[in-house]
């Protein structure tokens, strides 16, 4: 190994490893919760909805659209005073987590649409028959019978997001991407690059592993 | 006891507007399986979904027990809807559920607690026969299962009435005539009142006892499942009869019958809310000296008896004859003797 990797510092590369990982978890946490949050605005507000409403389905769509919109390198880039007026600094891994989770949420909210969307509106007739509340809808209808979907779309999303930690890394966010370009780009010890790639791509696999093996317990069709 | 009155419903887009209901007024009895049909684009389904406001009304009132449902106001409209059950077409039922949870769903909705809705439950999956089911997703049930699972969970919260929307229309025959005789045992076990909207006259004639014919949005005709059948007087009406009872027997056919009756008198017998168990026939062969001979016929049973028409010929002395025919006027079935020419 030492001599396949002769730069590589071990301890380096498992504290990179951690912190991509630390990243990727709490931006997933506050994407997979505002990413529901649109999700849910978008589904109920849209014609037709719980909660039909022109105006609060334009403003949603056209934020969603905009920062899904906005590469995510320029992304952070924009958001660099945000950051350094939350955190007083725009280094590090908690630097980071802005810019992940709004570079990913809009993107997660509307996955959340595409699998309320795909809710039998039989089924939604049929509790508000019963005498359903909206809340029960949501929490006992919407949410439960796409929680598949919502699970396979968070995968898809935790994925890109190890994506966007890479890049947040070039910029000095931590972890692997962090590592990849400094210690390795900058200073041309290409096999440290590979040996971050490779603990990505490991990265990726996990989380799909994972993704599919809830996705498909859950799935009851 | 259910009342609809003067109910419309109007459907607005761009650039047109559809009557769905024109001031429809019907009066539903209480405990009555009540029919409503019509075929696709008639406004059945709308009709429906308007009595527990799933469609707001345009205009009209629906009234049931004394309750004046349209004019309820959300909150209330919720917990009135906790009484009244509704089955569908496609089931409808949360696939994320096992059968039980299926059927607890409207218990949970209703706030019930959970020991009792577990005994609901229980209770509800022995009524429609799904013993040994409780744990299956419906992915893994029939379609009849499903609308077994799709009626236990509209019972759950002992409804005053029950609306069937299509309710068998997705079911192959013998499943349909299952989950008929199953709403037959619901309406009979419980004194439910039940309303169902179907395009299959069969299903009408199966167990409604009164029916209502819908032709755009109207009711065009209603009244007794047996008056609608022997009176059709609506085209779209009897094309419904003819679904069950064939083409009526036409002119051509009664000629055919008389020049084949040198020998004796053409009978046509009809059938009106007549019970089986009085075999007319075999006493007027008893009982008079005639030799009675079946040409053509078809009698269905309906809720209220049997309907439909017989031809027969009778053979012997023609004062025999009448005194037969005397007989057979005092029961409820008609009779008329097809002359020559």
């Amino acid at each position: 190994m030492a001599n396949l990797f002769p730069n590589v510092d071990w301890f380096d590369l498992i504290e990179a490893t951690g912190e991509t990982f630390y990243m990727t978890i709490i931006a997933l946490a506050g994407t997979l919760l505002i990413g529901i949050l649109l999700g849910l605005l978008l589904y109920l507000s849209a014609p037709g909805g719980l909660w039909e409403n022109k105006y609060i389905n334009f403003i949603t769509a056209s934020l969603v659209n905009i920062f899904r919109a906005i590469p995510f390198v320029v992304l952070i880039l924009l958001l660099i005073p945000f950051t350094n007026f939350l955190f007083g600094t725009f280094r590090g891994q908690d630097a980071a987590l802005p810019a992940l989770i709004i570079g990913s949420a809009p993107f997660y909210g509307r996955l959340v649409e595409i699998a309320l969307r795909e809710i039998d509106k039989g089924v939604i007739e049929a509790a508000k028959a019963m005498g359903a509340k909206t809340s029960t809808i949501i929490f006992k209808v919407l949410l439960k019978e796409s929680l598949p979907a919502l699970v396979s779309g968070l995968t898809v999303t935790a994925i890109a997001l190890i994506g966007y930690t890479a890049v947040a890394g070039v910029i000095g966010a931590g972890g692997l991407g962090d590592y990849a370009y400094f210690y390795g780009f900058a200073r041309r010890d290409f096999d440290i690059v590979f040996a971050c790639t490779v603990l990505i791509v490991l990265l990726v696999f996990l989380f799909q592993f994972i993704g599919d093996i809830i996705a498909n317990k859950l799935d009851k069709r | 006891m259910i009342k609809i009155e003067q109910l419309s419903k109007v459907f607005k887009t761009a650039n047109q507007t559809v009557q769905a209901v024109d001031q429809m007024n019907l009066s539903i009895n209480k405990g009555e399986i009540f029919g409503v049909i019509g075929y696709s684009g008639a406004g059945k389904s709308t009709f429906i979904r308007l009595i527990n406001r799933l469609e707001e009304p345009s205009t009209g009132k629906v009234i049931i027990e004394d309750q004046e449902i349209t004019r309820l106001n959300k909150k209330d409209l919720r917990l009135s809807r906790q009484e009244i059950g509704m089955i569908f077409q496609h089931f409808n039922l949360l696939w994320s559920r096992t059968v039980r949870e299926n059927i607890a769903f409207p218990l949970e909705i209703a706030g019930v607690s959970k020991a009792e809705r577990n005994a609901r439950v229980s209770e509800l999956i022995d009524l429609v026969g799904l013993t040994g089911k409780e744990n299956a997703y419906p992915a893994q049930l029939s379609g009849g299962q499903k609308q077994r699972v799709g009626i236990a969970r509209a019972l759950a919260n002992n409804p005053k009435v029950l609306l069937c929307d299509e309710a068998t229309s997705a079911l192959d025959p013998e499943t349909t005539d299952s989950i008929l005789a199953l709403l037959v045992d619901i309406n009979e076990k419980l004194g439910l009142t039940i309303i169902l909207i179907t395009h299959e006259m069969h299903v009408i004639q199966k167990i409604c006892r009164n029916v209502a014919v819908m032709e755009d949005g109207r009711i065009v005709e209603q009244g007794s499942v047996l008056n609608v059948f022997s009176h059709p007087k609506q085209p779209v009406t009897k094309k419904f009869v003819e679904q069950v009872m064939g083409k009526p027997e036409d002119e051509e056919t009664e000629e055919l019958f008389i020049q084949h009756s040198n020998s004796g008198q053409v009978l046509k017998l009809q059938f009106i809310g007549e019970t089986t168990h009085q075999a007319i026939i075999s006493q007027v062969a008893k009982k008079f000296d005639v030799e009675l001979n079946i040409l053509q016929g078809s009698v269905k049973q309906t809720q209220a008896g049997a309907y439909g028409s017989l031809y027969l010929l009778a053979i012997g002395e023609p004062e025999t004859i009448n005194q037969a025919l005397a007989f057979i006027r005092e029961t409820s079935v008609e009779v008329e003797v097809i002359q020559h020419g």
